[in-house]
């Protein structure tokens, strides 16, 4: 049968979390379908149609889809459940939010944060922390997923498909959206950076903080953080890597003054490269970094900032 | 107002789970149990509206084995009220939890309920969304803050990009985020007078739900291993490996 995606965007740009959704889906199903629900989002579903692999968009374009709240969303998926025998959403704050309505209401289970598919039905996911993964098995007829992205690769551009406008679903009136605070910055998205630097409680406050600034606008980095920074009120909890905050997976992740507790290397173990700079020499992220330098934070930033400078690596800042 | 808080009993967060050798499932034996971290929020922020004089009673709910008792109990010396254990002899999964709920909201009729997030054992983050669906509620999830006023919660709630508050119709369930609050230490007087509040036994079939298992649990595996590398004397030695691992340019 057919697989369909919920899109991950903001009205304006398609997420790229949504063509990592795309190779997930197609594991599991094909054709696959991709659900644009927004306001305004018409260019959206114009980029979602260019993904490769892709057969048809649906267009939900409404004033009632416009932050993409859980229960309005709920009830327009369950209106063009019957046509997918797998719905699959990226397993972001959005994803995690709608998804298991829909589970629930179809009576069939979610698969939560799938890392891969081992054939049409059956998936792995990490449990405890990414202490262990579990192979599961669903036999319902419907699939009901949610993908931490950063384990597949993003589906190739170079689709053609068809936009069809669908209609809106009855307002279930339970939620209305009051406002936002999104954190404003013109450094790459965390779950998507090539490189990440991430900044723990060693950095002492929301000003040394902004230490890392520097060489993360010079390597093109985004810049992430512990759990103990973001509760320490340093950062936003929108900068949070691990257990339950996000999941990355970058080329380089540099761990800065993090001690490395269990629920934070449950975020960033799938990086290719670690390096960690800690003044303790006993910090657990040594035990997973790859390069490790003991040496106070204070002193090392400005000297890799200065090295990286003298070297012309990343870019001229 | 009465609020239900659901609580779960979960290996304990300080604890580095090993997979049995028979990778059948991790090793549970002798591992110390606690209640989910994102529950002791939950009933923090319960126990608050209650101080605050916006709740009138705090009902906490364990779906688990008899030992959920203690969690049950826990949650009573934080400022709970009274407890219901929902006795299983397996784990449920995350939509027969959502349905014993439903169950027990269509009996207690709450105002509000409050839920961690995600339980810190099978990572889900599914039931409260899957209860307030069932219930045809809405739902606050991953609360920054929670505010009740004329019949409605304004959550505050932790997205990818920053906080995003919705104002919900009640009742309506509320997960919580770290950020919520900071759970209190129950004191030693009020562990004693917890000793003494009722909890109520009841099992799925009281409550009519079937609550076996709709997935197959093929393996349980150790994730990739990932063994410390280098420690380099200086941050010149630190860019060379980063330059030689291709990683910097």
């Amino acid at each position: 049968m057919t697989a369909l995606v919920i899109a991950e965007h903001d009205n304006t740009a398609l997420n790229d979390a949504t063509a990592k959704t795309v190779t997930a889906a197609a594991a599991v199903s094909t054709p696959v379908h991709v659900l644009v629900a927004g306001e305004n989002c018409a260019a959206v579903a114009d980029a979602a149609a260019k993904i490769a692999g892709v057969e048809k968009v649906l267009l939900a374009d409404n004033t009632l889809y416009a932050r993409q709240l859980a229960e309005p969303m709920e009830a327009l998926i369950l209106s063009v459940a019957g046509n997918y025998d797998a719905i699959l959403a990226p397993a972001t704050t959005t994803g995690k939010n709608i998804l298991p309505r829909v589970a629930a209401k179809l009576d069939v289970p979610q698969i939560s944060e799938i890392i891969a598919v081992v054939s049409p039905d059956t998936f792995e996911r990490p449990i405890y922390a990414g202490n262990a993964v579990e192979t599961v098995q669903a036999a319902s007829a419907k699939k009901i997923i949610t993908v931490r992205t950063t384990a597949f690769k993003a589906a190739a551009a170079g689709g053609n498909a068809a936009v069809e406008t669908i209609a809106a679903a009855a307002d279930p009136g339970l939620s209305s959206f009051v406002e936002e605070t999104l954190s404003k910055s013109e450094r790459p998205e965390l779950t998507s950076a090539k490189i990440v630097i991430s900044g723990g409680r060693g950095l002492g406050s929301a000003e040394n903080f902004h230490l890392l600034d520097k060489i993360a606008d010079r390597l093109g980095a985004a810049v992430g953080a512990s759990r103990a920074a973001v509760d320490a009120g340093y950062v936003p909890n929108d900068f949070q890597v691990g257990q339950t905050g996000k999941a990355v997976a970058p080329d380089l992740y540099l761990a800065i003054g993090i001690s490395g507790a269990i629920q934070h290397l449950a975020g960033m173990k799938d990086s290719r490269v670690i390096a960690a700079i800690n003044k303790d020499p006993e910090a657990p992220i040594f035990s997973i970094a790859d390069i490790g330098l003991v040496e106070d934070l204070f002193k090392a930033i400005p000297e890799l900032n200065d090295e990286l400078e003298k070297r012309g690596l990343g870019r001229k800042a | 107002m009465k609020v239900l808080v659901p609580v779960k009993r979960v290996v304990d967060f300080n604890v580095k789970v090993r997979v049995k050798a028979d990778q059948s499932g991790v090793d549970l034996a002798n591992v110390k149990m606690s209640m989910n971290p994102f529950d002791e929020i939950a009933v923090e922020a319960a126990v608050k509206l209650k101080e605050a004089g916006k709740a009138s009673e705090v009902v906490i709910v364990s779906i688990g084995p008899q030992q959920a008792q203690d969690t049950i109990r826990t949650a009573l010396a934080m400022g709970g009220d009274r407890g219901i254990l929902v006795k299983t002899e397996t784990d449920a999964e995350p939509l027969a939890v959502a349905k014993l709920l439903k169950a027990i909201c269509e009996a207690e009729k709450p105002d509000l309920v409050i839920c961690g997030k995600q339980a810190i054992d099978s990572d889900a983050n599914q039931t409260g969304q899957m209860l307030a669906a069932l219930m045809g509620w809405g739902q606050g999830t991953f609360a920054h803050s929670l505010e009740l006023a004329d019949g409605s919660a304004t959550v505050a709630r932790e997205i990818d990009g920053g906080l995003q508050t919705v104002k919900l119709k009640l009742p309506a369930v509320v997960t919580t985020d770290l950020r919520l609050n900071e759970p209190r230490y129950a004191s030693l007087p009020n562990i004693m007078k917890a000793k003494k509040k009722p909890i109520d036994e009841k099992s799925p079939v009281d409550l009519g739900v079937d609550i076996a298992p709709k997935l197959k649990v093929r393996q349980v595996s150790e994730p990739k291993g990932r063994a410390g590398g280098v420690k380099v004397k200086t941050v010149a030695e630190l860019v060379d490996k980063l330059v030689e691992a291709g990683v910097l340019k």
